[in-house]
């Protein structure tokens, strides 16, 4: 494996990674804030179609990209309704969200374009267009450091830029602001936050909101960045890949993004070699796939750390009586 | 909504025919949806067209979860329609099941297979997919520049081995030296619609050197030729004539004539002879598609010889390998 396959398996990686880990991010504040998590998929979804959809019929991928997030927030709010204001199951209202946002994009995409429940092809200004970072050409011929820039640095898409800058954003604000460490408290003991006079519901609103701002960019990142329009389910089981990393990494914003990035370079390599053989040993491209859950078991089982969920996730707080 | 219309259309006229004796066919699509531009899509073009010209109607559904498949075809056997008109491989042990409960039904499977002793009432489609995916393949190799190509498969499944396996053989025909990477999107039916993994497996086969990518994949061939199309090289479509999806950069689409099967099942209706039918290269069951898009692309030498292996391979001159006959190909490791 010579220098340039390297940076071109770190280039797909980084590709891969992007969607994984503004959904991990997404769910991190939910989970953070005490509302589990499994509509991350659904949310990509919609917000995949409606960015696809929005930016064919305005021409602008600006427009498609405000559209996704706006269908992604609402889907969020339908979650923070069912789950915090009437206090009911979390997990059931996200699979409910998963399969409303599978049958609704392919049902608006049938009656809108009627090409099939996708969405006709973006070109010129519908779709996101790689960003050529300064001097990018100039230093290409430094030896080792160049192509590291030209290659896997610079010619990246605008939102994978915005998602690593996302991580620190989300480590600031989760453990410098008074409003993180108040979601922090909320997901853990939402009792001392609302003795201390501060609404749970309105943090929890919050931490939903902004769980469906990031998973709008990852599903806009998808159809109008990666692809050129929607496909039907094309987030494809992103969005569990997403919780898996979520577990993973322990809630945490950092370690997120690195396991986001170990993910991404496990699918990379299975992606550009069907099977590895190391010696006499071949590891088949099915293994690498199934990498991600089955480390996510390991770490889960207690093996290696341990992964303790945030105290209050999963149960709706209510007021006492 | 002429979706919805013709669906309660059909609703409607098996109401008013429940009592009369002549039944309707039904579809039912495999996962990949009914407009997945390329094998369900055929199987819904095929049925439209029956509908058209016999002003007869039929019903079909789309099925979202692999439990759902046994269902599906019961509520059809049960409400009197036939035949039962099925797509897709992994159908196959459902109908294993259920069509002996039906003795009265036909039912049909377009790629599927099972015991035709055993199960008397159904009938059994298959397509020689190696022989349209080498004809393919002797394009490619012909267009490639390069001397390496690249085949993307859906779900890993024996069928799909199949097209590769045909295709290789015919990238080697053409030239010996070629080089065919092969790689397959997953493991799992999602494999059928994930676009964005098709898009990162096209762009690593390019960074390996092919100028000439052979998608058979479903919904996720759309990502293929859509990178494709935009790094500059020449891609493949199949089942359906995907060559309009990218006027010009589509070298051209193998054909499996699904519409044709559907067609004329449905027009036998329930006359139709149960058992096992092949349709191959002779019968214009599989070819490749030459359009106004890729007139360019193709030159006539390339049409020659082509036209030359295909009359070979129904003279019995050419013998195409066909992977699941031996579970093995001779060209290519997977």
């Amino acid at each position: 494996m010579d220098f340039l396959t390297i940076l071109q398996v770190l280039d797909s990686s980084v590709r891969l990674a992007t969607p994984l880990l503004l959904a991990c991010l997404a769910g991190l504040f939910s989970e953070r804030a005490g509302v589990i998590d499994i509509g991350l998929e659904g949310k990509m979804l919609v917000a995949a179609f409606f960015s696809a959809a929005i930016a064919y019929m305005s021409g602008s991928v600006w427009v498609g990209l405000l559209a996704g997030i706006a269908s992604s927030v609402a889907l969020a709010l339908i979650h923070g309704l069912a789950s915090i204001t009437f206090r009911g199951n979390q997990l059931i209202s996200g699979v409910a969200i998963n399969f409303l946002a599978a049958g609704v994009t392919v049902l608006v995409a049938q009656h809108w374009f009627e090409q099939g429940g996708r969405t006709p092809s973006l070109t010129g200004d519908g779709r996101f267009e790689s960003v050529t970072l300064p001097l990018a050409e100039t230093l290409r011929n430094v030896p080792v450091l160049g192509p590291i820039y030209y290659e896997l640095i610079s010619g990246q898409f605008l939102l994978v830029y915005i998602a690593v800058l996302v991580v620190p954003l989300t480590w600031w604000v989760l453990y410098r602001t008074r409003f993180g460490l108040r979601l922090r408290a909320v997901g853990e003991n939402p009792a001392a936050v609302d003795t201390a006079g501060i609404s749970v519901t309105r943090l929890r609103y919050m931490a939903v909101i902004i769980c469906g701002v990031l998973c709008g960019l990852a599903g806009a990142y998808l159809a109008t960045a990666l692809q050129a329009g929607f496909v039907k389910d094309m987030t494809a089981g992103r969005g569990f890949i997403a919780l898996a990393a979520l577990i993973f990494a322990k809630w945490k914003p950092w370690p997120a993004m690195w396991t986001c990035l170990l993910f991404g370079v496990l699918q990379a390599v299975a992606l550009r070699y069907q099977n590895i053989e190391i010696g006499n040993f071949v590891i088949p491209v099915q293994f690498m796939d199934a990498l991600p859950y089955i480390l996510t078991v390991v770490i889960l089982a207690g093996l290696v750390g341990r992964a303790i969920p945030p105290l209050a996730g999963g149960e709706p707080y209510t007021k006492e009586r | 909504m002429t979706l919805m219309k013709s669906l309660m259309g059909a609703a409607a006229a098996v109401a008013l025919t429940a009592g009369l004796a002549t039944a309707e066919p039904a579809l039912i699509y495999d996962l990949g949806g009914k407009f997945d531009k390329s094998f369900n899509e055929a199987a819904h073009n095929g049925a439209e067209r029956w509908a058209k010209d016999t002003g007869g109607s039929y019903k079909d559904i789309e099925i979202q979860t692999e439990a759902q498949r046994e269902q599906a075809v019961r509520r059809f056997a049960e409400a009197g329609f036939n035949p039962v008109v099925t797509t897709g491989f992994a159908i196959a042990s459902v109908l294993e099941e259920v069509a002996g409960d039906y003795p009265d039904t036909n039912f049909v499977t377009i790629d599927g297979w099972v015991d035709p002793e055993k199960h008397p009432n159904v009938l059994i489609i298959g397509f020689t997919e190696h022989e349209g995916s080498y004809l393919v393949g002797m394009m490619a190799a012909q267009a490639s520049q390069s001397g390496t190509v690249g085949f993307i498969g859906g779900m890993d499944v024996p069928l799909i081995r199949k097209f590769a396996c045909g295709y290789a053989q015919g990238v080697k025909a053409a030239n010996p030296d070629a080089t065919v990477i092969a790689n397959m999107t997953g493991t799992t039916p999602s494999a059928w619609n994930d676009p964005v993994k098709g898009s990162e497996l096209t762009k690593a086969q390019i960074s390996q050197g092919a100028d000439v990518v052979y998608a058979a994949a479903g919904g996720t061939g759309v990502g293929v030729l859509q990178t494709a199309a935009d790094e500059g090289i020449l891609s493949i479509g199949v089942d359906s004539n995907q060559n309009h999806l990218h006027p010009g950069k589509v070298l051209t689409s193998m054909l499996k004539r699904v519409d044709v099967a559907v067609y004329n099942v449905m027009t036998a209706g329930e006359e139709m002879e149960p058992g096992v039918l092949v349709l191959d290269l002779s019968a214009d069951g599989v070819g490749y598609a030459m359009d106004d898009n890729n007139a360019e692309l193709v030159s006539g030498d390339m049409q020659s010889s082509v036209e030359d292996a295909k009359a070979k391979i129904i003279a019995g001159e050419i013998d195409v390998h066909d992977y699941t006959s031996d579970d093995s190909c001779p060209v290519l490791n997977f």
